[in-house]
């Protein structure tokens, strides 16, 4: 790892000020990426600004129909929080098959979406449950936020704060695991809302998409075999060693029939 | 004896202090002053190489020195052994290529080591290793084993015009040929034994002293014992073997892949002696990964011919091994001796023609990975043994019992000049058989079916050779404070030897179990005709050493023990630690204390009880089993899931049954992890793809389901104890028996072959092929 | 630049000056020399380093040291009694031989003793599945497995 500095913040604002003030700096959230990163000297910043102590990111509250998470709170916690598996029990499931437990410990909702890592499970969750990130400049919906591979509209300057899910009427999470990483190869969030249903895939591409044929043919009908024979095409997918593209085009049918099969049975 | 005696499942002595955290690491050790290494490594898998620019490097903070091969060559540094010497079979020898400890003019595989960068702390180490400016002149690189031995592949070695080592023979091919033309039903198998990363947790290291003044280097690294590598390195660094010492406190697992001299302990141990300051290197999972030997990588093709009987005629065997850029010190005769020890396994062949083709690639060498050779071995003859079964409409255990070696023909001699003593194999399979409810199959299948899942059940009976020579010194010292100590040449780095033998001296000599302590790792005080522990051998060797130690102990005792109790030597009795003649008696250590005492003996004996004897194995032992697993397939993702495994071993007499199952159980995840989730993969430029645990598919507490483990004690004939090595034949009996249930769950699709690993992708790639061909 | 730091490591309180980029897994290991916690890899895989941070496992390798400052770090140092008695958890690894080369084990136990915590009476495939993260190269983890089912039922009918 090359050397830094290492400042430590006390709110969004003073964060803010110092990724202004310094080179080149980087956010700490809970590291379980970046630290990897700086490890195995991929990356060199000249300035890490850990946002632990800032005590208004922490924390989960349900507001109207929407759960809020703030941006510092690990994955362990939403899994464990009884209002998400009330209101999105979906949610918390994901959350509890992020990494291992450990990494759940420490790893937060605002690092991983900031990160907008392709393999990562909360872009699914973002996309899937429409859900609205909010910085200390603006809210972003999540339509509009994940551009590409580990690429988002964050702006230079831009924290999270928060990320607010829209409460489905139903929705459910299903994930293959890399063999090796336990990373997503495929992760896939199906969710049904009056307005319309979503289906949102991590892993299989080089950033999360959503699938709108089958979002339309289940919105049309909400049954597992509406969507059989519906299929993504490879040609945009990611390959490596363990699934190729056409694999994991395969398992995104599968699996989005799947997950549909699990909310209608 | 009680307790702590032979066959008792007695805890462990040594998890007191590795569970508190006092295990003592080659990392946990730091030598006063010490500076810290880091290497320069190819990123290419062939390039040439003018020069090694360490200027800028040198200008950093904390920088100490770079050394090179050029200094490593002006300085005597000699080549890194290889003493293998086969032959072709016109009599040309195998190719040899020199390998030098930092190569002077070109790289042949990434991760290669260029040079050592000393500073003075890690970090600095590592910045100032990245500012070293090498002038690589990339060649086209070669790193699959059979793309190498095609006509227009890239030369590892231009100067042999070829990629082929040699071309090994064994048997008449021509006789073998016509047997299997003529033969009732003739079955061929096309296999890929994977490529594997042995993986120790514990990455490599090595930390070095020198003493100016006696002459002395010292040098700490994980092993698998220290005095191969002791006379290996003095040899390298023109050391008296005496002032080159290994010490190896706690190793963190060793496979195979501890056992070996790499260039990096060696050029740390002459950076050590060149500054005249501690040097240490801890190196971290990427580079563990690069430059630690890997295992298998071999590709079969073989034949089995059969009368109308089923019984088998002839076979034939024609294997590549990839041995990677350079001669490890083993890689190349896995093949000839590892698997040569068993092959063809547990089946009477009577006649054989083996051929090996050992071949050069850009890649780091293969060498020992726990099995060794066997493992790859058992897996041909059992794949080819379930075709025999579907060519002749025999269920699998039938056409296997109709042709095991039966115990009328033991000793069996086999093809390649070894002999099995002892196995009940149809006795161990039908344990196996029994403890898997194999006749209950049908019913738990369609059960599986009603839920959408392919249920499978496999069987594989294997054999391994254990216990390899030549030689193994064992050392019983009684201490004075009570303690007695057994100073060992075999090297425990998660056997348990330190309880075993404490069981073994508790048994023998009736001393207290508690009292018997474990010396090794250090060759400053090993015996000095020592091997070390691998090839699953410490059972035999280390366990004979004190059986042996301690009947010559007790002969000399009983003389003691007479001359005290004024007695007969023929007279006195010994049992449980007590001599006993008329109505006195004497313990063994009173008896050893008072052999300290010239005055207390009889005239002119040799103060002292204590013993060295050097066990001479010429024999090996073979422990074998039948392992029998039962899994199920998602056929929409290809998804295996173990669901249960059931071990049967035949390790002979069994010392401690907790460690010896521990054993199995982690034999049979290193199998599965062949099977299922490993493979180590290189690309066609020679780039490490599986260079971290985030890519190469370790395998993990969930992959696995829970293994019922059983024995079918067949006591060993030909050493004393009666015991057979138990490290590696989990290893052996894993992946043919995953394989075989894999293929019998998806039969219906006629689906015969799949390569391992089996990951979803290709089981369900083979499943939609199969469907294909069944529509077309 | 150096970082002043401090926190409480096995219920003494420490202080040290490190770099920013000092894993807190290099501060327990070579500025505190307790070398019970292990590194073997790179990538936050392995889990040989897990410690607890306010009672929490967490992976030590993948933390910086400056991000420990206040915390509470227990280590597998700080597990046993001081006369030597071995925790629950430690002495189920011993009984179930859950141990072969030692190196994974104070990841393993620590770990252990949080499935504990979390999960009082998790089944086997529960257990399995919580180890995610920590690999095993020596024991095919059914020893670990089984020692994990047994400590935790020790430590959580101490509790209750």
């Amino acid at each position: 790892m090359h050397n830094f500095n290492y400042h430590r913040a006390s709110d969004v604002a003073g964060a803010a000020a110092l990724l202004k003030d310094v080179d080149d700096g980087k956010l700490l959230a809970g590291g379980m990426t970046l630290l990897p990163t700086l490890k195995n000297r991929l990356a060199a910043p000249s300035d890490l600004i850990d946002l632990a102590g800032v005590s208004d990111l922490k924390g989960i509250s349900i507001e109207g129909d929407e759960v809020v998470i703030r941006a510092m709170t690990p994955h362990a916690v939403v899994a464990a929080s009884h209002e998400v598996a009330t209101a999105i029990p979906a949610l918390a499931a994901l959350a509890g098959g992020i990494g291992d437990p450990a990494v759940r410990h420490r790893g937060t909702i605002g690092g991983s979406v900031a990160n907008a890592d392709p393999a990562a499970d909360y872009p699914a969750a973002i996309v899937g449950l429409n859900a609205t990130v909010v910085t200390n400049q603006r809210s972003i919906a999540a339509d509009d936020f994940f551009l590409g591979l580990f690429e988002t509209a964050l702006r230079p300057g831009e924290i999270i704060t928060s990320v607010r899910f829209k409460n489905p009427s139903r929705a459910h999470y299903l994930k293959f695991r890399h063999p090796a990483s336990g990373y997503a190869v495929v992760g896939i969030m199906v969710a049904q809302y009056a307005s319309g249903v979503r289906v949102a895939v991590t892993g299989a591409g080089p950033s999360v998409f959503r699938v709108s044929a089958m979002e339309a043919a289940l919105d049309k009908s909400f049954t597992p075999k509406s969507i059989a024979d519906i299929a993504v095409s490879a040609d945009q997918l990611m390959g490596d060693i363990h699934c190729s593209a056409e694999y994991r085009a395969h398992i995104v049918k599968v699996y989005a029939r799947r997950a549909v099969e699990a909310l209608t049975a | 004896m009680g307790e702590f005696g032979i066959g008792q499942p007695v805890r462990r002595k040594e998890d007191t202090r590795l569970l508190r955290g006092r295990g003592q690491f080659t990392d946990d050790i730091n030598l006063d002053g010490q500076a810290w290494a880091a290497f320069v490594r190819s990123p290419h898998a062939n390039a040439l190489f003018s020069s090694i620019d360490a200027t800028a490097a040198l200008s950093m903070p904390g920088v100490v020195a770079v050394i090179t091969g050029e200094d490593l060559a002006a300085a005597g540094v000699g080549l890194l052994l290889n003493d293998a010497a086969y032959k072709n079979r016109d009599g040309a020898p195998m190719h040899k290529p020199p390998r030098e400890v930092l190569p002077r003019r070109q790289a042949r595989f990434v991760g290669e080591c260029l040079a050592i960068v000393v500073a003075e702390t890690a970090a600095m180490a590592r910045d100032a290793a990245e500012a070293v400016e090498v002038d690589y002149e990339p060649l086209p690189a070669v790193a699959n084993g059979a793309r190498a031995l095609e006509p227009d592949a890239p030369r590892v070695w231009p100067e042999f015009g070829t990629n082929a080592v040699v071309h090994w023979e064994y048997g008449d091919a021509a006789k073998v040929e016509t047997l299997l033309a003529g033969a009732h039903k003739r079955v061929a198998v096309d296999l890929v034994n994977n490529r594997l990363a042995p993986s120790p947790m514990e990455p490599r290291a090595a930390s070095a002293e020198y003493d100016a003044a006696t002459g002395s280097l010292t040098v700490y690294t994980p092993s698998q014992g220290g005095r191969r590598l002791q006379g290996n390195l003095a040899r390298l660094l023109s050391l008296p073997v005496d002032k080159t010492r290994i010490v190896s406190r706690d190793t963190g697992g060793g496979f195979g892949v501890r056992s070996k001299m790499f260039p990096e302990t060696v050029a740390v141990a002459f950076a050590a002696k060149t500054l005249g300051r501690p040097v240490k290197w801890r190196g971290d999972r990427f580079e563990t990964f690069v430059s630690d030997y890997h295992g298998r990588d071999q590709v079969n093709h073989a034949e089995m011919g059969f009368d109308a009987d089923g019984r088998i005629i002839a076979m034939k065997l024609d294997t590549m091994v990839n041995v990677g850029a350079y001669l490890s010190e083993n890689g190349l005769r896995l093949p000839m001796e590892g698997g040569g020890r068993i092959i063809p396994c547990v089946y009477h062949v009577p006649e054989f023609y083996f051929s090996v083709k050992p071949t050069f690639t850009n890649t780091v060498c293969t060498d020992t990975y726990r099995g060794a050779g066997r493992p790859e071995a058992n897996y041909i003859t059992e794949r080819l043994m379930d075709k025999a079964a579907e060519a002749l409409g025999l269920p699998r255990d039938e056409i296997r019992r109709r042709n095991f070696i039966r115990e009328d023909q033991m000793p069996y001699k086999t093809h390649l000049g070894f002999t099995i003593d002892s196995g009940d194999f149809d006795g161990t399979m039908k344990m196996a058989m029994d403890g898997a409810d194999w006749n209950g199959f049908p019913a738990r299948r369609a059960e599986s079916l009603k839920r959408g899942k392919h249920r499978g059940i496999g069987l594989s009976v294997f054999i391994e050779g254990a216990g390899s020579r030549p030689v193994e010194g064992m050392r019983i010292r009684f201490e004075e404070n009570g303690d007695i100590s057994v100073i060992a040449g075999t090297y425990s780095h998660g056997q348990g030897h330190e309880t075993v033998y404490s069981q073994l001296v508790h048994e023998f000599l009736g001393v207290d179990f508690e009292r018997v302590k474990l010396i090794n790792g250090d060759t400053a005080n090993s015996p000095k005709m020592s091997n070390g522990t691998f090839g699953s051998r410490s059972s035999m060797v280390g366990g004979m050493g004190i059986k042996q130690a301690s009947e010559v102990i007790l002969v000399k005792a009983r003389k003691i023990a007479a001359h005290l109790l004024q007695a007969e030597a023929e007279r006195v009795t010994f049992a449980e630690g007590v001599f006993k003649a008329n109505a006195s008696s004497i313990t063994i250590e009173e008896v050893a204390k008072a052999a300290r005492d010239p005055r207390r003996l009889p005239e002119g004996m040799t103060p002292g009880l204590d013993e060295e004897v050097t066990f001479e194995n010429d024999v090996e032992n073979f422990p074998n089993g039948a392992h029998v697993v039962e899994l199920e397939i998602d056929p929409e993702t290809g998804i295996i899931e173990l669901l249960n495994y059931v071990a049967v071993d035949d390790c002979g007499v069994v010392l401690n049954p907790f460690i010896v199952h521990g054993q199995v159980y982690g034999g049979v995840v290193q199998g599965v992890g062949q099977t299922l989730t490993e493979d180590v993969v290189y690309d066609a430029s020679g780039q490490l793809l599986t260079a971290s645990y985030m890519d190469y598919g370790m395998p993990r507490a969930a992959h696995m389901s829970h293994i019922e483990a059983h024995f079918n004690v067949v006591p060993c004939k030909t050493n004393g104890l009666g015991v057979k090595g138990a490290g590696e034949a989990g290893a052996c009996g894993a992946p043919p028996a995953i394989v075989s249930a894999a293929i019998n769950a998806l039969w219906d699709y006629g689906v015969r072959h799949i390569d391992m690993p089996l990951t979803p992708e290709k089981v369900w790639r083979a499943i939609e092929d199969a469907k294909s061909q069944k529509a077309a | 630049m150096l970082y002043d730091v401090q926190m409480t490591v096995n219920g003494q309180a420490v202080s040290g000056k490190v770099e920013a980029r000092t894993l807190l897994a290099q501060f327990i290991r070579e500025h505190l020399r307790l070398t019970g916690t292990h590194v073997g890899c790179d990538t936050t895989q392995c889990g040989c380093c897990v410690v607890h941070v306010d009672g929490v496992a967490m992976k030590s390798c993948t933390m910086l040291a400056v991000q420990a400052e206040g915390k509470a770090i227990t280590t597998i140092e700080g597990l046993a009694a001081e006369d030597g008695t071995l925790h629950p958890m430690q002495q189920a690894f011993r009984d179930h031989h859950g141990l072969q080369c030692g190196f994974c084990t104070p990841g393993m136990v620590m770990m252990g003793v949080d499935i504990a915590r979390r999960l009082p009476g998790a089944d086997e495939k529960t257990v399995r599945h919580q180890l995610e993260g920590n690999i095993c190269r020596c024991t095919g983890y059914q020893g670990i497995v089984e020692a994990i089912i047994d400590g935790s039922a020790k430590i959580n009918a101490v509790r209750s």
